[in-house]
């Protein structure tokens, strides 16, 4: 096989990645893996996700030409072509600005989107609040499904209760 | 005070270590890559002093451009931090506390990298430490947030949770028996992926291996953890399994006395020919053939590394002076061992 970098010399590290299901593979000789930093033991650790990124950008949002003017991210100045070419977003304003924009890429890298774990402080009991009724009442469905009465009861009263508080 | 990886912990025989990393950046500035040294410094600075008023635990503060390129490649030998972080020093720092289980890389990726390591399967304990330290953070900072996908990040594969849990795994039978490319086919399917903890391209060394997950958005950091800890614990019952079947063999037996002899007496020993071995006498060790405790290899693992190896010696050393050196090494720690 031949390296899939310089497309000349015969190709001796093969790595693989999988990111969220998706196989990526890349097949390179010596030198190619020694300048993209697969040589040593810093190998596997410093992998280039922001390429694999860049490339699944790219494909999906070819860049308009010539048309209005660049749209930039008012905090950092990123464009969205910076981000596709880099594969880096620019700061947390960049993905509010280009958050359309962005959707389809972190759909086919993610699967689905939406957010399900942790919440920031920041963000306030305003968002806590729906969230922890949601899985409550979630919970509550499936306790009721399993016929499981003393549960739901529970449940039913820490609903009630967070209800309340409002 | 005792390194965290002298211990051993819960299924010791075949996890060395579980880590839990979360990925954070502050709202208010660029992404380190947007950022020049001067900027990092400050988001560095800031990380710190917010840190080192609370009560989370006693940190050292390490500027990485303080440190010679063989103490920065040491930390990235124990896992400390990443090997990047390692190789680009200008404008990033290191909190990092005493027993080395709580590292905090500042402006590697994101601005924050929390990491908290624990000997053994420890994968909710470890998660409970990284989310206190986190919240502590969260309280006094502006993390980058949004509703509907999560923690920002830099790159965007790690949006959501920004968690990535590992464990360490030694898999001696199952590398034997060829089965790791058919576990890492299956493990990816689940949402999992598993590569070589030490070195790449020439394959894994020491048949240590991480496995991690790789989902974080629309998924809960403790569907993650449980996710995890179910195929680990799977894993585990694989190797013990084929560890029975191959051990049955007088020849497999002999090989592990053997490694113990080479290792009790050569005079030059290479890192890749000591993670070998190593391996071996670990596998004795954790079947109960050598009575030779776990703690004392992954110790010697984590000791002889070539960089760690400089590190303590204070000075660069040539590659067979460094062979003398961990044959040296090796000699003296297994000597004491009784068998």
């Amino acid at each position: 096989m031949v390296c899939q970098n310089c497309g000349l010399n015969e190709a001796t590290t093969h790595i693989k990645r999988v990111i969220n299901g998706e196989m990526a593979e890349s097949h390179l000789c010596p030198g190619c893996a020694a300048n993209l930093g697969y040589g040593d033991i810093f190998s596997g650790f410093g992998l280039n996700l922001g390429e694999i990124f860049s490339g699944l950008i790219g494909n999906s949002n070819p860049p308009l030409r010539g048309e209005a003017p660049v749209k930039r991210c008012r905090r950092c100045g990123c464009s969205f072509e910076d981000i596709a070419r880099e594969g880096k977003v620019g700061c947390a304003d960049c993905y509010r600005t280009f958050y359309d924009t962005l959707l389809p890429s972190l759909q086919r890298i993610h699967g689905r989107i939406h957010h399900n774990g942790k919440i920031a402080a920041e963000q306030g009991e305003d968002n806590t609040k729906p969230r922890q009724l949601e899985k409550l009442k979630e919970e509550l469905r499936e306790a009721v499904n399993e016929q499981n009465f003393e549960l739901a009861a529970t449940l039913r009263d820490q609903i009630k209760e967070l209800e309340k508080e409002d | 005070m005792n390194k965290w990886y002298i211990e051993k912990g819960d299924q010791g025989d075949i996890v060395l270590s579980t880590r839990i990393r979360l990925a954070r950046n502050l709202n208010d500035y660029p992404f380190p890559a947007r950022l020049d040294a001067k900027g990092r410094q400050t988001v560095n600075e800031l990380v710190r002093d917010v840190l080192l008023k609370g009560d989370t635990g006693t940190f050292g503060y390490i500027q990485m451009s303080a440190l010679s390129r063989a103490q920065a490649v040491s930390l990235a030998e124990r896992h400390l931090i990443s090997p990047e972080f390692a190789s680009h020093a200008e404008g990033r720092a290191l909190l990092l506390t005493e027993d080395e289980a709580v590292s905090i890389m500042l402006c590697e990726e994101d601005h924050i990298r929390l990491q908290v390591m624990k000997a053994g399967l420890a994968l909710h304990e470890a998660y409970d430490m990284a989310d206190k330290i986190d919240s502590f953070l969260d309280s006094k900072l502006h993390y980058a947030f949004d509703e509907r996908i999560g923690y920002l990040t830099q790159c965007p594969t790690n949006l959501g949770t920004a968690m990535r849990a590992s464990v360490m795994l030694h898999l001696p039978a199952l590398t034997r028996l060829g089965q790791i490319s058919r576990l890492a086919a299956t493990v990816s399917k689940l949402g999992l992926t598993i590569r070589g903890a030490y070195g790449e391209g020439s394959g894994p060394k020491g048949c240590l291996y991480q496995l991690s997950n790789q989902i974080t958005l629309g998924i809960t950091e403790r569907a993650a953890l449980d996710n995890l800890q179910a195929i680990t614990l799977q894993m585990i019952n694989q190797e013990r399994e084929a560890q029975k079947a191959m051990l049955k063999a007088p020849e497999e037996e002999d090989k592990i006395w053997r490694a113990l002899g080479i290792l009790r007496s050569a005079r030059l020993l290479s890192g890749d020919e000591f993670m070998e071995l190593a391996s071996t006498v670990r596998l004795g060790s954790a079947a109960g053939i050598l009575d030779i405790k776990l703690e004392t290899i992954n110790e010697l693992i984590v000791n002889m590394q070539p960089a760690t190896i400089n590190a303590r010696e204070g000075r660069n050393l040539g590659a067979n002076e460094r062979d003398a050196v961990r044959a040296a090494g090796v000699r003296e720690v297994l000597k004491e061992a009784a068998v």
